[in-house]
């Protein structure tokens, strides 16, 4: 399967106050198309950043990013929220959906920025919430739904754009040991039945055994890699 | 337009700060609506009187009086077309609350003068055939009830009559439309030679003298002309245009201009503190949400239209409703501008006013917005 991810000694540093420090030294890496990676390690470990860094929410101090075939560490700050738009789904820990809307108005969100008419929109919406198991709540807005059903309204928000990567961080963090297996078995499911390429930090070795492959990170240094059982 | 749910959701994130920010920008515009729309009123009264119209009075002052044997001489001054006078009579009608304000006149010249106020040729011909005849606007005949043919009596502090009596008695014989001119226009009439005649003192004493000419670029010279007539006499006049006269009257009660502007103004800056703290307070508050949109790939420009359409929609919103108001309680504001309704002008004002508190206020908080760093915003740094 070709890379749908490739980094090349990427680095990236952070200036806190007076002094620069390096979270990532050269790390690279390739992730296939429709693998499930789950990237483990300690904290400070350099898990988030490099997630941001694949997202493009964030750009490396040196090194190359190239996703779905374009080299997005060169992309403007306008073209990588483009860019985003167009390829990245993202599941947060604390599933940071927009309280003041309805979980169809949640989803819809990421299609507010693609020229789909209002039907159009609806009707995808629709197929997300119905993927997810919540149809029936779509009028309900953030606080009337449960943890579990928060962060599966987050996963619709997060595949209802059809994007190419799917980036989590921490989907279950937030989650009791049930929600937490119904979400991963959910994202499993659009991995293996949908074929989407899922990058996943977590801490969790239960929410890590999902995954097809697991990463682990020790001082900004990718360690080894475990393929699943 | 596929925004606006997005938007109007922002906007009611917490309901109760939104409700409390607009009453306050609703009970400004209404305040802004009502004083400029006095201010405007008084304004448009002024700019809408007559530079073909002239008033002589006594130089020293209006109340001293002129003698009624200045008529004819002024009568004679080329360019003149019409001369009539007022004599202030005041006077209530049954309590003294109830103030008239009553004027002896000669009333046809009067109403040739005045072409603008509408009445009817019998009723002015009845006012010549009848000595105690009174002819009164339609909205003072309303207010008291009164009709052609009552004979009505009206009190007075300043003259007594000859016998004694401090009230005169007058017979309505007509009426007159003086909506053109709005409130504050003398709209009681009688007969100044019926009340010379009959009045204990001060006879052969008239206020002004009211002059039409025909040229309004002649009023100056035509002005000056009658003043030079009475130069060093024992009653010097003093002529002017029928708008310097009212504009110097309206100076003696303070500029209103002035006062109506310093008060919106403080109400609008005090305004825009209030509204720029709730936009910066809410945009505080959903830094976390704003560093999703972005997340999601709302551009930069994106995220600060959003903050700035909710500060617009917040005060130009609120102002309208505050100007709506504005336009239904104006009517009750007849008593200073008249039957005047909220001027469009004032609306635009308001608006546009309304549109710019929405950019100074909003604007901080959306660049604020617009520069959102998302990993530190995620982050809660």
């Amino acid at each position: 399967m070709p890379a749908i991810v490739s980094l090349r000694n990427v680095t990236k540093s952070y200036v806190r106050g007076k002094q620069r420090v390096e979270v990532l030294h050269g790390v690279d890496l390739d992730i296939e198309a429709g693998e499930f990676l789950a990237l483990m390690g300690p904290s400070g470990s350099g898990k988030t950043t490099l997630l941001n860094l694949v997202a493009g929410l964030d750009q490396p101090t040196s090194g190359e990013i190239v996703v779905s075939g374009q080299r997005i560490d060169k992309l403007s700050r306008g073209a990588l929220t483009d860019w985003r738009a167009r390829h990245i789904g993202f599941i947060f820990q604390f599933y940071n959906l927009l309280p003041v809307l309805t979980a169809e108005a949640n989803v819809e969100v990421p299609l507010l920025l693609t020229t789909l008419s209002r039907s159009q929109r609806r009707q995808r919406v629709q197929t997300a919430l119905q993927l997810v198991g919540l149809a029936d709540r779509g009028k309900h807005k953030p606080n009337e739904l449960s943890g579990g059903q928060q962060q599966r309204v987050a996963i619709a928000r997060a595949i209802v754009a059809d994007p190419t990567l799917l980036v989590c961080d921490e989907p279950t963090g937030d989650l009791d040991r049930q929600n937490a297996e119904e979400i991963m078995n959910l994202l499993q499911a659009l991995n293996r039945s949908q074929g989407k390429t899922i990058v996943m930090v977590t801490h969790d070795p239960r929410a890590a055994g999902f995954a097809s492959h697991e990463l682990h990170l020790d001082k900004g240094q990718l360690a080894n890699t475990t393929a699943a059982t | 337009m596929k925004y606006a749910g997005l938007v109007w959701a922002g906007l009611w994130r917490k309901k109760a700060r939104t409700i409390l920010t607009m009453l306050s920008i609703i009970v400004a515009f209404l305040l802004f609506g009502l004083l400029q729309g006095v201010n405007h009123g008084f304004n448009e009264v002024v700019e809408n009187l007559n530079v073909n119209r002239l008033y002589t009075s006594a130089k020293t002052n209006m109340v001293d009086g002129l003698p009624i044997s200045y008529l004819g001489r002024i009568k004679a001054v080329p360019d003149v077309e019409h001369v009539s006078h007022w004599t202030y009579f005041g006077g209530y009608y049954r309590e003294a609350k109830n103030a008239i304000p009553a004027f002896a006149t000669d009333p046809e010249p009067l109403f040739a003068i005045y072409k603008e106020i509408k009445i009817k040729p019998e009723y002015l011909d009845a006012m010549k055939r009848t000595r105690t005849g009174a002819l009164v606007s339609e909205q003072l005949a309303k207010q008291y009830g009164w009709k052609v043919g009552d004979r009505i009596p009206l009190g007075t502090s300043i003259w007594t009559t000859k016998e004694g009596s401090s009230t005169w008695y007058f017979d309505i014989v007509g009426t007159f439309d003086v909506s053109a001119y709005g409130v504050g226009f003398p709209s009681f009439y009688i007969n100044y030679d019926y009340y010379d005649e009959a009045k204990a003192f001060g006879n052969g004493v008239v206020h002004y003298y009211l002059v039409s000419i025909a040229d309004p670029r002649q009023a100056t010279r035509v002005a000056k002309t009658i003043d030079t007539q009475f130069e060093n006499s024992m009653n010097e006049t003093r002529t002017q245009t029928e708008s310097a006269l009212a504009q110097a009257n309206l100076k003696q009660i303070g500029d209103i201009n002035f006062i109506v502007n310093a008060i919106v103004g403080a109400v609008l800056f005090t305004l825009l503190f209030l509204t720029a703290n709730t936009m910066m307070q809410s945009v505080r508050e959903r830094i976390p949400e704003l560093a999703v949109l972005k997340t999601l790939g709302f551009s930069d420009g994106k995220v600060l239209g959003l903050v700035l359409a909710e500060a617009f929609i917040l005060c130009i919103l609120a102002a309208l409703l505050g100007l709506l108001l504005a336009a239904m309680a104006f009517p009750s504001l007849r008593a200073l501008v008249g039957d005047l309704p909220l001027p469009g002008s004032v609306i635009r004002l308001g608006v546009g006013i309304a549109a710019l508190l929405a950019l100074v206020s909003g604007l901080p908080p959306a660049v604020r917005a617009q520069r959102l760093n998302i990993v530190d915003a995620l982050a809660g740094r």
